[in-house]
């Protein structure tokens, strides 16, 4: 599902405005992007920038007010809400701050959940998640809730429930910000090897520099905007 | 079903609550279960009753009684096939009153199964009956309630009609019937009124009313009206009536039973309603994210609406099936009053109403937040988080 030239993704004059009542908030002007496969983008930008917003019209969660969002050459702009939610289950991993673990199901049932949407057999599913968790390094704590999990170890289920489709694009928003340094290093080195060993795309956002240098570029979003420099 | 583990967990989510409310789901669907037994038990005569039998009692009240002559002239009524007389005997045994059951001397006991086929007796024990002046068929609840065999001499004192000799009645068992289908009353003691006229102190040559078996169900009223015609004007005039309205009328001086059952459950599934669709309420709103983590991942609307409405579903019918079944075994266990209710059973169609009613309950309970959790939007559910 490659484009010709090796775009994965390409945003083009998006703009996003919010309605809170009467009040508009034009959050993206314009804003243009264009990811090649392979890339570990780092996006950063300041609080309320519109970062999260720009994550969620690449993974279809959200459709902009205007503008193209082509992934893999695919409108996902232009499909219905069916098309969009069968689309993220094919294509699109996403990595929370906060994990968003489902509390009542331990490691391997929550990794387990994307693939519910295929057509795998019980067994399939089973041997699928255990690659996952042995990518991520927990294979010892499949068996585990969330709550007895550390916040890194959270994390890295969520990597895991994120690959288990091998998607075409990996999405994290602020996957360290809830994390310690060192919990947050191991992280990154995972997303790291992901991208340098199986060629995943990755966008990522965050505030910490440390985490956009681990990344293979960096943008900058202000102004409803993307920018190469820092925001001064 | 791959997505039952994800229902399932949403009811373990908060273990205390969905205890509560099963439990409360549970006593509802026992409620329902007993309640349609003792609907059941007031009105099992007449759904059973015979459409080719009229009764004929005496005009003025049932208390009152019509001579035993009577029999003769209304087997000579054109479209009569058979008639047998009863008399409420309102034996006791052992001076208990407490060991009521329902006992009536009948005129024809050669008759008895013929007008009666929803009664079963083996063919040696109506011969031995036959030939036995104080011989008494006893049915299989009665005769299990008391633990009496084939050769019992049972003692009975009556109220109504005592003894000659002022002693206890004295009865020999020599049959046990059965019912032929389930729900038919088998608690009733049956003797030969040749017996028990010869024995009275008073009152001789009286009974208390005729069963008839006519030859067409299609001309009942034709002959009942030619039954009451015959005894016009006569010191015991007479009143015939279908048994299914005999039994009917009955039951209704007791009170339209089956209003009040209604009017009560309707209350208990009302509650239950709010109950249930507030503790679904409740999960849904605490899950917003995860609801919204689904979405994200790819599951779509229609199958987070079906995942809550499983879940509503496996509330109701976890707690209603559980209740149904408690109360099916203690209907099964027999009437815990065997004298005023005799039948008690759960029939089957009222199981089956009770299955119906557990998943519309659950599917009413849970459409609201169901319909909220479809419809919620993946960003704004996510947002909450931040
Ligand atoms: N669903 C929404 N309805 C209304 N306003 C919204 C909505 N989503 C985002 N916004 C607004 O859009 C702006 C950008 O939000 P966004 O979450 O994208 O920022 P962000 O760059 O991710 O910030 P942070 O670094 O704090 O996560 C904010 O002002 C926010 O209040
Ligand atoms: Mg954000």
């Amino acid at each position: 599902m490659t484009a010709n030239n090796g775009t994965l993704v390409r945003v083009q004059g998006v703009d996003k405005i919010f309605r809170r009542g009467s009040e508009e908030i034009h959050v993206l002007k314009g804003l243009n992007l264009e990811v090649p496969k392979g890339e570990f983008l780092a996006l950063m930008g300041p609080s309320g920038s519109g970062k999260s917003t720009l994550l969620n019209l690449i993974g279809g969660l959200d459709r902009p007010t205007r503008g193209v969002v082509e992934i893999g050459g695919e409108r996902i702009d232009q499909m219905s809400d069916r098309e969009l939610a069968a689309w993220r289950s094919r294509h699109v991993g996403l990595v929370f701050q906060f994990y968003n673990l489902l509390p009542v199901l331990n490691a391997h049932r929550n990794v387990e959940l994307p693939l519910l949407l295929t057509h795998l057999t019980k067994a399939e599913r089973s041997k699928h998640v255990d690659t996952a968790l042995k990518v991520v390094g927990l294979s010892h704590r499949a068996r585990h809730y969330p709550r007895t999990l550390s916040g890194g170890e959270q994390q890295r289920v969520g990597i895991a429930r994120a690959i288990v489709t091998d998607p075409t694009l990996l999405l994290c928003d602020e996957p360290t910000g809830d994390l310690d340094r060192k919990s947050g290093d191991e992280v990154l080195s995972l997303l790291q090897a992901l991208s340098r060993e199986h060629g995943k795309t990755i966008i990522m956002v965050t505030h910490d520099p440390h985490a956009s240098a681990r990344a293979t570029r960096t943008l900058h979003l202000d102004k409803g905007q993307l920018t190469d420099e820092p925001v001064k | 079903m791959k997505f039952f583990t994800l229902v399932w967990a949403g009811l373990k989510r908060k273990k205390l609550r969905t205890s509560l409310t099963l439990l409360s789901v549970f006593v509802a669907f026992l409620l329902f279960g007993l309640l349609c037994a003792i609907k059941e038990a007031f009105t099992a005569g007449v759904s059973l009753a015979g459409a080719d039998r009229l009764i004929v009692r005496h005009k003025v009240s049932l208390i009152m009684n019509l001579p035993e002559s009577y029999r003769a002239r209304i087997e000579k009524i054109p479209g009569v096939a058979a008639v047998l007389s009863f008399t409420w005997f309102n034996g006791v045994y052992q001076n208990e009153p407490r060991n009521f059951f329902g006992s009536f001397p009948v005129s024809d006991p050669a008759k008895f199964f013929q007008i009666y086929p929803e009664y079963l007796l083996p063919e040696d024990q109506l011969e031995a009956w036959l030939k036995t002046r104080t011989g008494a068929i006893v049915g299989r609840t009665l005769a299990e309630r008391f633990g009496w065999k084939i050769g019992d001499r049972i003692p009975l004192t009556s109220p109504i009609w005592p003894r000659k000799n002022g002693g206890a009645w004295e009865f020999d068992v020599v049959g046990i019937y059965d019912g032929a289908k389930k729900g038919t009353d088998t608690s009733g003691f049956y003797f030969r009124y040749d017996y028990f006229d010869e024995g009275r102190a008073r009152g001789e040559g009286l009974v208390g009313w005729y069963g008839v078996k006519i030859e067409d169900p299609d001309h009942a009223a034709e002959v009942a009206a030619a039954i009451d015609a015959e005894f016009a004007n006569s010191p015991y005039e007479t009143k015939s009536e279908p048994e299914g309205a005999f039994i009917q009328g009955f039951a209704q001086q007791i009170g339209d039973i089956g209003t009040i059952l209604i009017a009560i459950l309707s209350a208990v599934f009302f509650t239950i309603l709010l109950v249930a669709g507030n503790t679904m309420a409740q999960s849904v709103r605490e899950r917003t994210e995860e609801l919204g983590v689904l979405k994200a991942m790819g599951f779509s609307n229609g199958l987070v609406l079906t995942i809550v409405l499983l879940e509503s579903c496996l509330l109701t019918a976890l707690g209603g099936l559980t209740g149904l079944g408690a109360a099916w075994l203690i209907a099964a266990r027999g009437s815990p009053v065997p004298n005023m209710l005799p039948v008690f059973y759960l029939p089957l169609q009222y199981v089956g109403i009770g299955v119906g009613l557990v998943l519309a309950l659950g599917l009413v309970a849970g459409i609201v937040p169901a319909l909220q959790a479809m419809r919620l939007q993946i960003a704004v559910a996510l947002r909450r988080n931040a």
